[in-house]
């Protein structure tokens, strides 16, 4: 099961061996190198329309892009890792950096990025560079972005007597009390399904808390800061602001949206495609983005979005970096907008005509301003399944806030268990590092 | 090979040519199915995960922990719940739906046996995945064929996939559907063993359709029913594929079952350890249930 380093390395070399023979025979040698991306969905389909110019820049070099599924994509990657037969270049979840980093999967870029012209540092957005940190080391460029504004009505707010979104907590409460009074029994105000881990997550950012404590050794949901926030995220439910709905009893958000029965919703940058396409003509002039409220004034939302990140194995580093540095230059990004409606991770390119003129990403600039990167443990993604598991019980009034809350920290306690242990140990493997 | 050389000197025992013959089975099973087997058994006395992954000496021996900790997890029980629900409901019900269609098809009356045999064998040899794709567009709530039918009667659509009280029944409506022409298959084989003779003298003595049914077919059919049953139940308990492409084991984990539980646990969080431990406690419970069945079968006929 567990082969060393160098038995693995040693098949590689065999392998890469009759591969080659075997290339030979049929083409000649030849010294081009061809660079493996692996890219997920539909960036995936489409980054391939942005390699023929890569290549004519740099005659001799090859771009091999191969789509994965995003439901198959972390276990391929990891298996591609045990396996030995990693890409070059791979688009990576940012919350997935974290994990190939701890394996030491991960090429660090920090030397490369310092004396890049083409990817330099200051042009990204802060909170989304740093969810490539781990440890002091940086482990990925950022792709594009993502991060959580709320879509509204801005007519039925403007019915409840506000021109904009309200930037506190308290005010937005207040409007959205005021929504409420006008609408049916069966109409809500604010839509956040049940089995969504990030509001409850951005609440409690919102209200300071950390999420983990102590070098991540320790969930903070049963701390004041946090119980804080996920009081004013249950008090939603229990006021009737929202509606206790999972995702999948939700047939149509822009249908229900359509028919006013909910008059916000908090998204991510995609849906303002779907919302332009499927929003009925009569209806465009009456949703808005805006970015997040906070306790006392614009809060902060999540830094999302997708890297992309060196493998250590990969035989062409150089040639590696080169297609990293133009995926980040302004106009392949604007062009990559263009194709997939994701937003740029350079700031620069925002500056740009086509994004700068598109009111419904304004409040999305602005959010980007204010993200907050989650913890950068491996673990992440497991403690935000159960974050929702445990949230959905209070917010159907199964269990107290206080229960939940313990029962969270206990279960969060128990993945980050062998983390604990590592740290004990001083070995090097788990790379430390929160926000 | 490693198989030992018969030496000439000596006259070769009947024993020693039998594993010389039996050597490359032998060694293959041993190597593809024992070695694995050892292997995981190992695995799920350690902790072995993503850490584990970037060094072994992450690894750390921890005895039954695992066992321990997945029976006290919830989630474990609830996929067992599930599973059971869904060879228990499911496994009777493929039975019953085999068992008819082979006595339809064994009837005398019936014309184009080979054309229906054939049409009935044909889920059971498409992959599951794409039949499992395609039948989550019948069960689609808008758009679904099941829910126009529904609505030819008057009956309000039904969340087949989304709601958790409905989307397991979907999936063991599904299974039957893909599984039942395998089995009719043995029970058509079953039923022409029957010597025809004992329905004769069954006529003669006065025993109706249901009576000859009950006191000569399901009696004569009793080892292939033995058969069908475990080797069902066995393959059910092993749920994975229906949920995982149709549901991904939700709405609220109603549709998770062992196997995928494992899944989850070992390639989405790379818990091999844990997961190595889950796959022998479902080792157990199928032993288990074989055993049963089997003292059934033979209290019966006793």
């Amino acid at each position: 099961m567990i082969t060393d380093r160098s038995t693995r390395s040693s098949y590689a070399a065999a392998i890469a061996f009759l591969l080659f023979a075997v290339g030979a025979c049929s083409r000649g040698p030849s010294s081009e190198p061809t660079l493996r991306l692996w890219a997920m969905g539909r960036e995936g389909e489409v980054v391939s329309q942005l390699m023929p110019a890569f290549e004519r820049e740099h005659p001799g070099l090859k771009v091999e892009v191969q789509q994965i599924p995003w439901s198959a994509a972390h276990e391929k990657l990891l298996t591609a890792y045990v396996g030995d037969a990693t890409p070059d270049i791979a688009m990576l979840g940012n919350t997935w950096v974290p994990e190939f980093a701890a394996i030491d999967a991960l090429e660090p870029l920090d030397a490369l990025a310092a004396k890049s012209r083409d990817a330099p540092r200051s042009d990204y957005f802060p909170g989304i560079w740093n969810t490539n940190v781990v440890d002091g080391a940086t482990y990925g460029i950022p792709w594009y972005v993502d991060t959580q504004v709320i879509f509204y009505r801005s007519d039925l707010l403007a019915a409840a007597g506000y021109k904009e979104m309200p930037t506190t907590w308290a005010d937005w409460r207040t409007a959205m009390q005021k929504i409420k009074s006008k609408m049916s029994a069966r109409q809500y105000p604010l839509l956040i399904p049940t089995t969504e881990w990030r509001p409850p997550v951005i609440l409690g950012l919102q209200a300071g808390s950390p999420l983990l404590k102590d070098n991540g050794q320790y969930g903070a949901f049963h701390d004041p800061q946090f119980r804080k926030g996920f009081d004013f995220y249950v008090s939603l439910y229990h006021d009737g602001l929202a509606p206790t709905l999972s995702a999948s009893e939700i047939s149509n958000i822009y249908q229900e949206f359509e028919h006013g029965n909910i008059a916000m919703y908090i998204s991510g940058p995609w849906q303002i495609g779907e919302f332009t396409n499927r929003l009925p003509k009569s209806l465009q002039d009456k949703w808005m983005t805006a970015s997040l409220p906070g306790i006392d004034g614009p809060g902060a939302a999540l830094a999302g979005g997708a890297s992309l990140s060196l493998f250590r194995r990969s035989n062409h580093k150089t040639e590696a970096w080169q297609l990293m540095e133009y995926l980040s230059r302004p106009e392949v990004q604007l062009r990559f907008y263009t194709l997939t409606g994701d937003l740029p991770a350079r700031r620069e390119a925002w500056r740009d005509t086509a994004l700068a003129n598109n009111r419904y990403a304004r409040a999305f600039r602005e959010q980007l301003d204010r993200v907050v990167p989650t913890p950068q443990v491996p673990e992440w993604e497991q403690i935000a399944t159960k974050v929702f598991e445990h949230g959905e019980e209070a917010v159907r009034g199964r269990k107290t806030v206080d229960r939940t809350l313990m029962e969270l920290d206990n279960d969060v306690n128990g993945i980050l268990e062998k983390r604990r242990f590592l740290l004990s140990q001083k070995k090097p493997a788990p790379k430390v590092a929160i926000r | 090979m490693t198989g030992r050389k018969p030496s000439l000197s000596i006259p070769a025992e009947a024993n020693t040519a039998a594993w010389f013959f039996l050597a490359p089975a032998l060694l293959l099973i041993g190597v593809f199915f024992f070695l694995p087997v050892a292997a995981s058994l190992l695995l799920s006395v350690t902790d072995f995960d993503i850490y584990g992954i970037a060094n072994a000496s992450n690894t750390r021996f921890v005895g039954l922990q695992n066992y321990v900790k997945l029976l006290h997890t919830p989630d474990f029980w609830k996929a067992l719940k599930n599973t059971f629900y869904f060879a228990f409901v499911g496994g009777p019900l493929t039975i019953a739906v085999s068992l008819g269609a082979a006595l339809l098809l064994n009837s005398k009356l019936v014309r184009f046996k080979g054309f229906f045999r054939t049409i009935y064998f044909t889920p059971f040899v498409t992959t599951l995945v794409a039949v499992a794709i395609v039948w989550r567009y019948l069960y689609h709530t808008r758009y679904g064929l099941f829910n126009y039918g529904l609505s030819k009667v008057g009956v309000a659509p039904i969340d087949w996939l989304g709601d958790p009280h409905w989307a397991m029944p979907a999936i063991i409506l599904m299974a039957v559907w893909k599984s039942f022409g395998y089995n009719m298959l043995i029970f058509i084989a079953g039923l022409q063993a029957v010597p025809e003779e004992l329905y004769d003298a069954a006529e003669i003595d006065g025993a109706g359709a249901f009576r000859r049914f009950f006191s000569i077919t399901l009696p004569m059919l009793a080892p292939t029913l033995v058969f069908i049953s475990v080797i069902t139940m066995i393959g059910y308990f092993q749920l994975f594929a229906e949920p995982y492409v149709m549901t991904q084991g939700g709405p609220l984990r109603s549709t998770t079952s062992v196997v995928l539980l494992m899944y989850e646990e070992g390639f989405r969080w790379w818990r091999m350890g844990y997961a190595a431990a889950i796959a022998f406690v479902l080792f157990v419970v199928i032993l288990i249930a074989t055993l049963l069945q089997f003292r059934l079968q033979r209290g019966e006929r006793a």
